[in-house]
């Protein structure tokens, strides 16, 4: 896995928090009113805590990735949900040799 | 394409950076003074300033995007210069003085909260510069918020220039007597390295050296707290298996100083020279080295088998941090200073942890006596026989030790004294009664040691 450092806009959006009725609607209506597009989706619940992990691509859209982790966390934030955008590399670098 | 990450993996790194305080500790950039000199001390001023300004003016700003980006905490941007003794060698004690103003000025400038490097290396004898450099360290380190200084005063190839241990002591003192009102912020500041390299990212120690390039970005990691997790997680391991999973966590911690290295190198077109792969506690709760030690299994840091936990914890963090990096550098090793560390004040408050446990932890870890607060009545000879110990250890061991002491100017053993923020705070610690004055007053330099015969 090439580790692109800038080159690749790739995000890993997650969302951790009780769950409730429109997450996913909420998340992917706001990706895509910003043209980010969703790559892959894996949710799952237990006990019903909901987990959604997402890779999103930040090419197609004019908003930067801060702007956007800063949007989502703050909006998460009301619906009582922790959401985070990081850069995909962040994962790399911690878990791919 | 799918998911490249196991659900798992996304869900350790976000833990590891919310609940667990891995942070990275700091982005220092270093930048070199050897062509700002001047005979005419105001030009020489300007071009430091200018010259900080120019390099190190975005590197606030590129901190803070990389910060967002990745989504992880970038807690300090820091700067070091080259030895002002080597850069400002033909100034007198007054205009170091003035050029310690200006880097303050300039770290002001560009919104870092530290910069290093108001520093003489003088393992094997003093320059006029170095002289005057020292001389000035207690009224600029009193009379600046940003400046930090350190002085080299023995290195394994050299030995040990007793005539600076012994001006080193009085130095620390006036600098805890000129800040006594704020519990000798200026001695916090100053540090004395056996054995310093010339490429720390770390404060106070930073400082530029002469083999390095004009500007380099070194990078300094954190994540005892991470550690310490993984360590309780597993109180059935054997010390293999132990030792396998701090690797683990090591490389992982250290791989997140490789990458914002890269990309801060990258943003300011600056070449990047290494991760210190250091595991630097902070005052906050969880975020300790001594906790890692305690979940090993010792009711208390610095009870018996402190050393040898100590030791294990030491080398697994190296041998993870080595892989996790192309350039590994600076300290690179467990920290353990008292006052920034809120297991090892318990363990000092509850007289787990004494002076002479703590030098003997020194041994086998990076850095040495850190931050530790004396009592307000002890002599500068005391100081610099303690001092003179610690820079043995390091000279004999071939190893980085350093003395970072805060005489606590009307406390007693036992009082506290606060520093504030990354520094925290810290009881006084006891020290022995007994003289070292005739000791450290002989004079000359203590020869470097032989190599061979290694026992």
């Amino acid at each position: 896995m090439a580790l692109s450092l800038g080159e690749s806009n790739r995000a890993i959006v997650t969302i951790l928090g009780r769950d409730q009725t429109g997450i996913i609607a909420w998340v992917s209506g706001r990706l895509a009113e910003h043209s980010v597009n969703i790559l892959d989706i894996s949710q799952t619940i237990v006990d019903e805590f909901f987990t959604m992990i997402m890779v999103v691509d930040l090419n197609p859209s004019k908003i930067g990735l801060a702007d956007l982790a800063r949007m989502l966390e703050e909006e998460g934030n009301d619906k009582n949900l922790q959401v985070k955008v990081q850069h995909e590399d962040i994962f790399t670098f911690m878990h791919r040799i | 394409m799918t998911i490249t990450f196991a659900r798992e993996e996304i869900q350790q790194t976000i833990k590891m950076i919310h609940e667990e305080n891995l942070d990275i500790r700091t982005i220092t950039m270093g930048i070199s003074l050897l062509d700002c000199v001047s005979e005419d001390i105001g030009r020489m001023e300007q071009k430091i300033y200018d010259k900080i300004v120019k390099n190190a003016g975005q590197l606030v700003t590129v901190g803070e995007q990389i910060s967002a980006r990745y989504g992880i905490p970038i807690i300090n941007k820091r700067v070091s210069v080259t030895p002002i003794a080597i850069a400002a060698a033909h100034l007198n004690t007054e205009e170091m003085v003035r050029i310690a103003r200006t880097l303050n000025r300039a770290a002001r400038e560009i919104g870092i909260n530290f910069i290093g490097g108001f520093s003489a290396l003088v393992q094997k004898g003093f320059t006029a510069g170095d002289l005057a450099l020292i001389d000035a360290i207690p009224q600029a380190l009193s009379e600046t918020e940003f400046v930090c200084s350190s002085v080299n005063i023995g290195t394994t190839k050299t030995g040990i220039n007793m005539d600076a241990v012994l001006k080193m002591g009085k130095v620390i003192l006036e600098c805890a007597q000129r800040t006594a009102d704020q519990d000798g912020i200026a001695a916090a500041k100053l540090v004395v390295f056996c054995n310093a390299p010339e490429d720390n990212p770390f404060m106070a120690g930073a400082f530029h050296g002469v083999g390095e390039p004009e500007c380099v970005i070194n990078v300094g990691v954190s994540g005892p707290g991470v550690v310490a997790k993984v360590v309780k997680e597993f109180p059935e391991a054997d010390f293999g298996e132990l030792s396998n999973l701090i690797k683990q966590t090591a490389f992982k911690i250290t791989r997140m100083g490789e990458l914002i290295g890269r990309a801060a190198s990258k943003s300011l077109n600056v070449p990047f020279g290494i991760v210190d792969l250091s595991l630097a506690p902070t005052p906050a709760i969880g975020d300790s080295v001594a906790e890692i030690l305690e979940n090993m299994g010792l009711e208390r840091c610095g009870t018996h088998g402190t050393t040898a936990a100590l030791a294990l914890l030491n080398d697994a963090v190296k041998k993870g941090g080595a892989m996790a990096s192309s350039h590994v550098g600076g300290l690179s090793g467990a920290f353990i200073p008292v006052s920034e560390d809120a297991g090892m004040v318990k363990a000092v408050e509850v007289g787990a942890l004494t002076l002479d446990k703590l030098e003997a932890m020194t041994c086998v870890c990076s850095v040495g006596l850190d931050m530790i607060a004396l009592p307000g009545d002890t002599s500068a000879e005391t100081i610099s026989a303690i001092i003179a110990d610690e820079a043995a250890i390091g000279m004999i061991n071939k190893k980085t030790t350093a003395v970072r002491a805060i005489p606590a100017i009307g406390k007693k053993a036992g009082e506290r004294v606060e520093f504030g923020g990354l520094l925290g705070g810290a009881p006084v610690m006891a020290i022995h009664p007994f003289s070292s004055k005739m000791f450290v007053n002989r004079g000359g330099r203590i020869p470097a040691p032989i190599i061979s015969l290694s026992n």
